[in-house]
């Protein structure tokens, strides 16, 4: 029975939704989500200056000159000046432009999908398994990031895979409390009911029936980690807890910069540019695949 | 409801003693420990003897399950201890920095409320025009910008606007003054951190209020008010706004805990003696009684915190009953 219904769904789907040529794709997107392509075109233009960061760069990001320290831009083909040791910024944003999104992408997915798991799973089953859940999210919850990174990276040793670590931990229980609040409100509608006197599994309830129905906050919190991953890393970074020199990331770039900034102030202004842009650049987009995925937030 | 008040705040001894465990183990997993920072940092040649008797005095040769019970004990009798690094008691280097820290997460939750929740309610209702775009632009740069550069960039700014206004550059005041002491001294102090760190948290409020009120405002109750002839205005907010609130509460209430301790970096920017200062120094110098006091203040508010806000849910969506 359900197996004939769900094979009429797709097959009517298919039917109203014929397929267009994606340049047609692209300019109906535009039209509607104005600032949501704007964002990709950002977030494509990192991931190109990413990939090709060896061909983009003028100049080697690690190469100290000690003759041109604190250069300022546009002198002696240093597009945006040189840092304290000499080195060209343009080339180590290129360059951190890798970091910030191995970082941005690795933790935001991990982390919202562990959350929207524990969430779902904890609205749904609810009574003593809630209870235990919750009571150990909260325990998690309850630490300042900077101490668990602290510790994490105490612990385990400096390194980009323990800031990842550190950046996820806090991550799980932010998304499966902001989750579990929605999730809650949907388990007392009545097809949720329906669905368990059909005689479904949990596990079909709660991937079909339920999580369908917070893709919402599961979509608002995975956009806003990609972004706060970045800036995660480049608050690390800044505190000297996060990537180490000379790896080029944007937030350690600003560690020195307060030492120089009234007479160099684009060793400042540059780095915190790149992070916001790119952010920026990434929860434009997620607004946008937001409005356009979830129908009940389609625009009118 | 009395009755779920008493459930709750029962339930908060199990995630304290959590907490507590969490932050012990973690502390004392980390290599090292404050003799070892203390001597071998001065790069001098130190006996064994006197590391050992450093960490005699300190209590850390100590079984680590004595340890454990010793700062547990000190919540029942009232006595935290004394920091390792300074040898004053914990609570004093605490209570002369709580003020500060505390005035900031307030100030700073009123700049993220006021911003947040009036646009959130316009974007939303204006959907897709142009003011929509301007407050989803104006929270999602909010979001994008690191509260630390922005503080590095006020800082700067306030240097070149002085500079060419005054004749000479200003910079807020380093030394700390009650509010009650002199007000003017301090909001000038504080009032850019709080901006700093406060522009950044309302980003995140606003669109949880605008993605909740737009999805609030498509139920059959808003259509219903709606066709009834209701004027507009008490559709949104007697109808809309109070279910839409929901994840809104959610997330400033969350912020509010975390403010406490993730002024951080903010603090280092400003050259502020804060609690987040004092907690990078207490993890740096592998201060345990420091740290692990300082972290279980956090903890504890941050536990208040959840229980006002579970509290405010039943008040706000009836749908949730509790057993």
């Amino acid at each position: 029975m359900a197996t004939v219904s769900e094979v009429q769904t797709e097959a009517e789907f298919e039917e109203v939704a014929p397929k267009k040529p994606w340049t047609q794709v692209v300019i109906d997107l535009s039209r509607k989500q104005p600032l949501g392509v704007f964002g990709l075109a950002i977030v494509i233009a990192m991931i190109i200056a990413a990939a090709l960061a060896n061909v983009v760069s003028p100049h080697d990001p690690l190469q100290e000159h000690f003759d041109s320290m604190l250069t300022s831009p546009g002198e002696n083909g240093y597009i945006l000046g040189t840092d304290e040791f000499g080195r060209d910024i343009l080339s180590r944003l290129i360059y951190g432009s890798r970091t910030a999104l191995l970082v941005g992408f690795v933790c935001a997915i991990i982390g919202s999908t562990l959350g929207l798991v524990l969430g779902v799973a904890s609205a749904y089953f609810g009574g003593l398994f809630d209870l235990i859940l919750q009571r150990i999210l909260d325990v998690f919850m309850a630490f300042p990031l900077i101490i668990l990174a602290l510790a994490v990276v105490a612990t385990l040793g400096p390194g980009i895979e323990n800031v990842m670590i550190a950046i996820i931990l806090p991550f799980v229980p932010q998304c499966a409390r902001v989750v579990r609040s929605n999730a809650l409100a949907i388990r007392e509608i009545p097809y949720v009911d329906a669905a368990r006197a059909l005689g479904f599994s949990n596990a079909r309830i709660i991937l079909r029936h339920m999580v369908p129905n917070v893709m919402a906050p599961f979509l608002i919190m995975l956009t806003t980690f990609l972004g706060q991953a970045i800036l995660l890393e480049a608050s690390l970074s800044f505190l000297g807890l996060g990537v180490q020199d000379p790896v080029p990331a944007w937030g350690l770039m600003l560690t020195n910069a307060s030492e120089f900034f009234e007479g160099a102030p684009w060793v400042a202004i540059y780095p915190g540019v790149a992070i916001s842009l790119s952010v920026f650049g990434f929860n434009l987009f997620g607004d946008a695949v937001r409005d356009t995925l979830d129908p009940k937030l389609r625009s009118r | 409801m009395g009755k779920y008040i008493f459930k709750r705040t029962l339930l908060m001894i199990p995630t304290l003693f959590g907490a507590a465990v969490l932050v012990f183990l973690l502390l004392r997993m980390s290599p090292g420990d404050i003799c070892a920072v203390r001597y071998l940092g001065s790069g001098l040649a130190v006996a064994q003897e006197q590391i050992d008797l450093c960490r005699e005095q300190l209590g850390l040769n100590k079984p680590q399950i004595v340890q454990f019970f010793d700062f547990i004990w000190g919540y029942f009798i009232f006595d935290l201890g004394e920091s390792m690094w300074t040898g004053q008691p914990v609570t004093h280097e605490i209570a002369i920095r709580f003020e500060l820290s505390l005035q900031i997460a307030i100030m700073a939750t009123f700049v993220a409320t006021v911003i947040a929740i009036p646009l959130g309610i316009i974007s939303a209702v204006r959907q897709n025009t142009i003011t929509d775009y301007v407050v989803r632009g104006f929270a999602i740069a909010g979001i994008a910008i690191p509260s630390f550069w922005l503080g590095l960039m006020i800082i700067l700014g306030l240097l070149v606007v002085t500079q060419s206004w005054l004749g000479e550059p200003w910079m807020p005041p380093i030394q700390f003054k009650s509010i009650w002491e002199d007000p003017a001294h301090n909001l000038a102090q504080l009032i850019w951190p709080a901006v700093a760190t406060g522009y950044r948290y309302s980003a995140v409020a606003t669109r949880m209020t605008r993605s909740a009120m737009l999805e609030v405002l498509r139920e059959d109750y808003v259509r219903t008010a709606r066709a009834k002839g209701m004027v507009e205005k008490i559709v949104i907010n007697r109808h809309a706004l109070k279910n839409a609130l929901l994840p809104v509460v959610t997330v400033l209430a969350l912020e509010f805990a975390f403010l406490m301790g993730g002024l951080v970096v903010t603090e280092q920017v400003f050259n502020l003696n804060g609690l987040g200062n004092l907690m990078v120094d207490g993890v740096e110098r592998q201060d345990f009684t420091m740290t692990q006091n300082l972290v279980m203040l956090v903890v504890i508010v941050f536990v208040i915190t959840n229980l006002i806000t579970d509290l405010a849910y039943a008040w706000l969506d009836p749908r949730i009953r509790y057993s």
